[in-house]
């Protein structure tokens, strides 16, 4: 943090934060925001459905905890190795880029989404989903049987149940793993850094070529200057993240 | 206890029919042909231990749970088949039902809100009600800002905003410390007297049933052993496991001829469905009385102190224990080790198989 406000001799400067306003900087965070943005509805919202689904079987099920334990290895499962795992796969020569061409003689590689943002929005739900899944399921089993029976016996169908009682209460816990969601993807850098090479179409990337290149030199600095900027955007979501975790636990206890 | 056919609110209560309800569960059988009927306007309540089928049989009544068999009317209408949703009937659970999301008040107002009532007629309502718990002052807090006994006041209030048909209670008290639960029991037996809603009360607590219903239904194996009014089922219980269920009771050996029973060298009346011979008499510790004997054939144990009365053990000359209950005036005067002779009370005692 103190290197942002440092020039390349040490001296203290805000001309590193004036670098964040540059079109460059600015579309990276609009790229970061876009991703994380998107990756964090798509992941909540499947995530979110694939809990329900497994929150419903019995707990005793041998779905119900395999899908949880396999939820809970590809929530980490990012990285070099993930991006190997849809290169080989989908990648110019991928395994199956090769059989449809084959078979049906369709190019899914196209002109190489995945290795923009496209491709990062794909492959960041491969850890995403399974990361609501399992921040998301203990939500859907704090939902008492109680709840439901009284609101039933008071008159309500399903769908007043949903309406009026479940659905509120699940919204906090889910707009908490919403955001838990978005401050992953944002954060992420690894993944990305192995399929994107060419441009920096988010922040991380761009934090990577401040840091490391050897054209431009002296850009250290700035490269702070972006983590900084990154530290203070997670540090917000985190805060309301925790503002909602404070609420639903205070209901389901 | 009170009078069923003078109480303030009966007219506005329906009478419910359980007739022969069987619930199997797999190999369990839940519910075995129980019938039960409610005058309008009666508070039953339904003891037994767990797993005697007692809260399957509320839950059945209530629509959450179907009968493998058997029928389910209230006032007449057959609602076997009805959801629960459509049964009209406000039920308090053991514990933590109330919406967290919602205040005080619009719990109580939730039933009225999906009836379709306006705004500021259900919140009159709920006002209403939760004047009639006592809790009108709490109306705009949550759950979780409330004790445990409030929570389950504010479930009450809840249950009997939509004017119910029927009221059950599933174990309402049993997650309450011992103060608050006898508080509540008698501040729900005092409401419902006021609304004479006929009301089903599930419980494991024999205090509690005796004290609040009108009569009790003991339950065993999925199956009606008694229904009587309180003090019948204290003094004339109809089975063994009535006799010790409910109660203490000392097992004594006892000779049964032509409705009289021979207990202690006493002869006392024999209860209907006594065994005849030789048996096991089935007797209160207040039906005994302790008497400083030097010559006694059993030799006191312990002298338990609980107030106005005290719990005196003694033990026979074959080794086994009986309990009795005296004023404490009386018992205080017996140390361990006194020898003493054991007096039965000529009132009506159960004999069982041995």
């Amino acid at each position: 943090m103190v290197g942002a406000f440092q020039d390349e001799n040490g001296a203290l400067t805000l001309g590193n934060l004036d670098a964040l306003t540059s079109e460059a900087a600015l579309t990276a965070l609009k790229g970061s925001l876009i991703l994380s943005a998107s990756t964090a509805i798509i992941g909540a919202l499947l995530g979110a459905l694939l809990a329900y689904l497994i929150v419903s079987m019995p707990p005793q099920s041998l779905m119900r905890r395999s899908t949880l334990a396999v939820s809970g290895v590809l929530a980490q499962f990012g990285g070099v190795v993930l991006a190997f795992a849809w290169i080989a796969t989908i990648g110019p020569v991928g395994v199956l880029t090769k059989a449809m061409d084959d078979l049906v003689g369709a190019n899914i590689y196209g002109s190489g989404w995945l290795f923009g943002l496209p491709g990062l929005v794909v492959v960041y739900c491969y850890f995403q989903i399974p990361l609501m899944v399992i921040v998301f399921a203990p939500a859907f089993e704090g939902l008492r049987p109680q709840w439901r029976e009284a609101a039933v016996n008071l008159g309500a169908s399903t769908w007043d149940y949903w309406r009026h009682v479940a659905l509120p209460l699940l919204l906090p816990a889910f707009l908490g793993a919403l955001l838990l969601l978005f401050a992953n993807a944002f954060a992420a850098y690894a993944t990305a850094a192995v399929l994107v090479s060419q441009g920096q179409p988010i922040v991380p990337l761009m934090i990577r070529q401040a840091i490391t290149s050897e054209v431009l030199l002296g850009q250290a600095n700035v490269g702070f200057a972006l983590a900084l900027e990154m530290i203070v955007v997670v540090t917000l979501v985190m805060v309301a993240y925790n503002v909602l975790l404070r609420r639903t636990a205070r209901w389901m206890r | 206890m009170t009078d069923v056919s003078t109480r303030s609110g009966t007219e506005r209560g329906l009478a419910v029919e359980l007739s022969d309800l069987t619930r199997v569960y797999g190999a369990v059988k839940a519910l075995d042909g129980l019938t039960l009927h409610l005058a309008p306007g009666e508070l039953v309540a339904l003891l037994g231990p767990s797993g005697c089928g007692k809260t399957t049989a509320l839950r059945i009544l209530a629509g959450l749970d179907q009968p493998t068999s058997g029928s389910v009317s209230v006032g007449g209408k057959d609602l076997t088949k009805v959801p629960a949703n459509k049964r009209d009937m406000g039920m308090v659970f053991q514990a933590y039902s109330l919406f967290p999301h919602m205040t005080v008040i619009d719990n109580v107002a939730f039933g009225l809100k999906l009836r379709g009532s306006d705004g500021s007629s259900r919140r009159t309502r709920a006002g209403d009600m939760l004047d009639l718990v006592g809790l009108g002052q709490h109306a705009d807090r949550y759950a979780h800002q409330l004790s445990g006994g409030q929570q389950q006041r504010v479930a009450l209030a809840r249950a009997l905003a939509i004017e119910p048909s029927v009221l059950l209670l599933d174990e309402p008290l049993s997650a309450l410390d011992a103060k608050v639960r006898v508080q509540l029991r008698d501040e729900i037996r005092r409401v419902q007297l006021e609304v004479g809603t006929t009301t089903l009360f599930v419980t494991h607590d024999q205090e509690e049933a005796l004290a609040v219903a009108d009569r009790v239904g003991v339950m065993n194996a999925g199956r009606l052993e008694q229904l009587a009014p309180p003090a019948e089922l204290y003094s004339a219980p109809a089975t063994q496991f009535v006799g010790e269920f409910v109660g203490l009771s000392n097992r004594l050996p006892a000779t049964v001829q032509g409705g009289t029973a021979s207990v202690l060298g006493r002869d006392v009346p024999a209860l209907d469905g006594s065994t005849s011979g030789s048996g096991v008499a089935l007797v209160r510790p207040e039906a005994l009385s302790v008497v400083a004997d030097a010559a006694g054939p059993a030799t006191v144990t312990t002298v338990q102190f609980l107030g106005p009365l005290s719990r005196v053990t003694c033990t026979l000359a074959d080794g086994s224990d009986v309990v009795a209950q005296l004023a404490s005036s009386d018992a205080l005067r017996l140390t361990p080790g006194d020898a003493v002779r054991l007096e039965v009370e000529p009132s009506p005692v159960l004999v069982v198989a041995g």
